[in-house]
């Protein structure tokens, strides 16, 4: 510092902005940390959250796939059994990464690396903090997406362009589940609430509707899995997978947006309680 | 270095309190600190300084009172006044994902500041630290000293009008402290306020112009160093040693020596104006201390002596 502060120095012009304070437009300092970090030190974790739909799909596709033959296709036709689940385990690995990391990996870098205390020690809001790790998470969501889709082509079970837009469906579903998934770890204090979290992730992925139609169950229970977000993921990408629109798909699309901005009402009017304790 | 001249006062706290739940961290306390001061907050672990710290800093909310840095609500505007802070926290909460440069450019980036200015400055930051020869090597790999020096180079990044200190120099050899004493007294003369908490009372001495003693939550004392030793303290203290097991029983015929009398498991102590003079009378009185030391009192009886000597938590 050259020349000495003066009082006008000390004087602070207050900022008109609305939510000036809990955001100061800089998410990007936040991302571009993620990407620093992630280049040099946890790129293996991010290899491995890859491989993990791409083992389901082996595995009930190929293997189980082998005796159940072909299924019954959103459009009526014929399909594949691997074709029938792809798109599925897509979204399910959708919500599985947007949860993750909106819920386990907030917690731990707000309660044990302290990783968010030293952010909010700067002009950073937890508005920025919150925009920036959401966005690291559906680029990650992104790119696993992109991969999987590759894998479902090399396996043949890509049979029109329209299948490429599972890619930014899958994103869609992982902006739901993130926004929503970082206003509920604001609830959280200690490691046994977060454990909730997978109690009730694991159900949900079993019984979506994710490995047979959701006929085989009674009227109620349809019902039941139909409010749940994943069957809307599950169905969605399905229907882009072969390209079959119908008016539903509107209703999936639109269940995800009115997730999207209740989750991110939710998360920010939580972000008091959820970094300035 | 001459005062700045007297304006509001940058950091304002009223009746500023904070709780969890029954437990009351900080409640209740007031203060002013006018631009270019150098302020303490003193007092034993649990005594509500972090509290304090984290709550001028906008991270913390307050439950009562009310508290402006530079004119404005940390709360309603964090943002802005952070901008403005360096913080050096208690624990060091370094970024171990990155290594040692990239923390402290990236750290800068949350400041909004451009990679042009950053750059020259963290080589800066870096020489200050003494971590040039680090500044590619992982963060987990420095010891602990070179963490919280890297800590204190990181708050300065942003050219800070206020730096919050919390016990900035635990862990520092005695060589580092003295280079970051001379560090803080340069940023004094450019006129940066410090607002510093600490253990060390020859460190509240050195660096702080007025300071407050905090106890569970609560302002006990406020003033600078010499004024809190006249206030609270004598001018000398003489301390007598007459071996562990006589130094409470003699502690009776020392009555009435000096102001104020101590005794403690190893020395007793007899806070006197004139030390010699009490000295003198306690030989005067056949009384033959095995040893026996005058020395000028100091910001660590004050301590003592407002906070107690149990030791807390």
């Amino acid at each position: 510092m050259t020349t000495p502060l003066t009082t006008q120095d000390y004087a602070l012009e207050a900022s008109r902005r609305p939510l000036a304070a809990l955001y100061s437009r800089n998410a990007r300092a936040v991302i571009a940390r993620g990407l620093l970090a992630t280049r040099s030190s946890n790129w293996l974790i991010m290899v491995s959250g890859f491989f993990e739909p791409v083992l389901y799909l082996v595995s009930m596709g190929v293997g189980l796939g082998a005796l159940v033959g072909a299924v019954e296709g959103p459009n009526g036709q014929e399909i594949s059994y691997a074709a029938y689940i792809a798109p599925a385990l897509l979204a399910v690995s959708a919500m599985n990464g947007a949860v993750y990391d909106s819920t386990w990996n907030v917690f731990f870098k707000m309660n044990f690396a302290k990783l968010y205390q030293g952010m909010l020690y700067t002009s950073l809001g937890p508005l920025d903090v919150a925009i920036g790790e959401i966005f690291l998470a559906l680029l990650r969501g992104a790119m696993y997406a992109t991969g999987f889709t590759a894998v479902m082509a090399v396996m043949g079970l890509i049979t029109t362009p329209v299948a490429l837009l599972m890619i930014p469906a899958s994103v869609v579903i992982a902006f739901g589940f993130a926004s929503f998934g970082m206003g509920i770890t604001s609830f959280m204090k200690t490691f046994q609430q977060m454990e909730w979290v997978n109690f009730v992730m694991l159900p949900m992925f079993l019984f979506s509707a994710t490995f047979y139609p959701l006929s085989v169950y009674p009227q109620g229970i349809q019902w039941f899995i139909q409010a749940l977000p994943l069957w809307h993921g599950v169905e969605l990408l399905r229907q882009i997978s072969v390209a079959a629109f119908t008016p539903a798909t509107v209703v999936h699309l639109s269940y995800f947006l009115v997730m999207i901005a209740v989750g991110m009402l939710l998360t920010t009017l939580r972000l008091r309680k959820l970094f300035l304790r | 270095m001459p005062p700045l001249p007297a304006g509001p006062p940058v950091i304002s706290a009223q009746q500023l309190s904070k709780h969890y739940g029954d437990f009351k961290a900080v409640d209740g306390i007031s203060f002013e600190v006018p631009a270019g001061e150098s302020f303490g907050l003193l007092g034993p672990n649990g005594a509500g300084k972090s509290t304090t710290m984290r709550m001028i800093g906008g991270v913390s909310q307050r439950t009562s009172g009310g508290l402006t840095i530079m004119g404005l609500d940390p709360e309603d505007h964090g943002p802005e006044v952070r901008a403005h802070l360096g913080v050096v926290p208690q624990q060091d909460n370094l970024d171990e994902e990155l290594r040692v440069r990239d923390n402290l450019l990236v750290y800068g980036r949350y400041f909004g500041l451009p990679m042009s200015y950053l750059k020259p400055k963290a080589d800066e930051l870096l020489e200050f630290a003494q971590l040039t020869d680090k500044a590619s090597a992982k963060v987990d790999s420095l010891s602990g000293g070179m963490k919280r020096r890297l800590t204190i180079a990181r708050s300065l990044i942003n050219e800070p009008k206020i730096l919050l200190l919390d016990e900035p120099t635990t862990g520092l050899d005695p060589q580092a402290r003295h280079i970051l004493w001379d560090r803080l007294f340069r940023l004094k003369e450019s006129g940066v306020t410090l607002i510093l908490t600490t253990h060390y009372m020859d460190e509240a001495e050195q660096l702080c112009d007025r300071l407050v003693v905090v106890d569970k939550g609560r302002i006990m004392a406020e003033g600078s160093p010499a004024q809190l030793i006249r206030e609270h303290s004598t001018r000398e203290v003489l301390e007598l040693r007459f071996g562990s097991e006589r130094n409470t029983t003699v502690a009776a015929d020392l009555q009435g020596i000096g102001e104020r009398l101590e005794p403690l498991p190893d020395r007793v102590l007899i806070y006197a104006h004139d030390g010699e003079a009490a000295l003198e009378q306690v030989t005067s009185r056949g009384l033959k201390p095995l040893t026996s030391l005058v020395r000028r009192s100091s910001l660590e009886d004050v301590f003592l002596r407002l906070t107690g000597r149990s030791l807390v938590d």
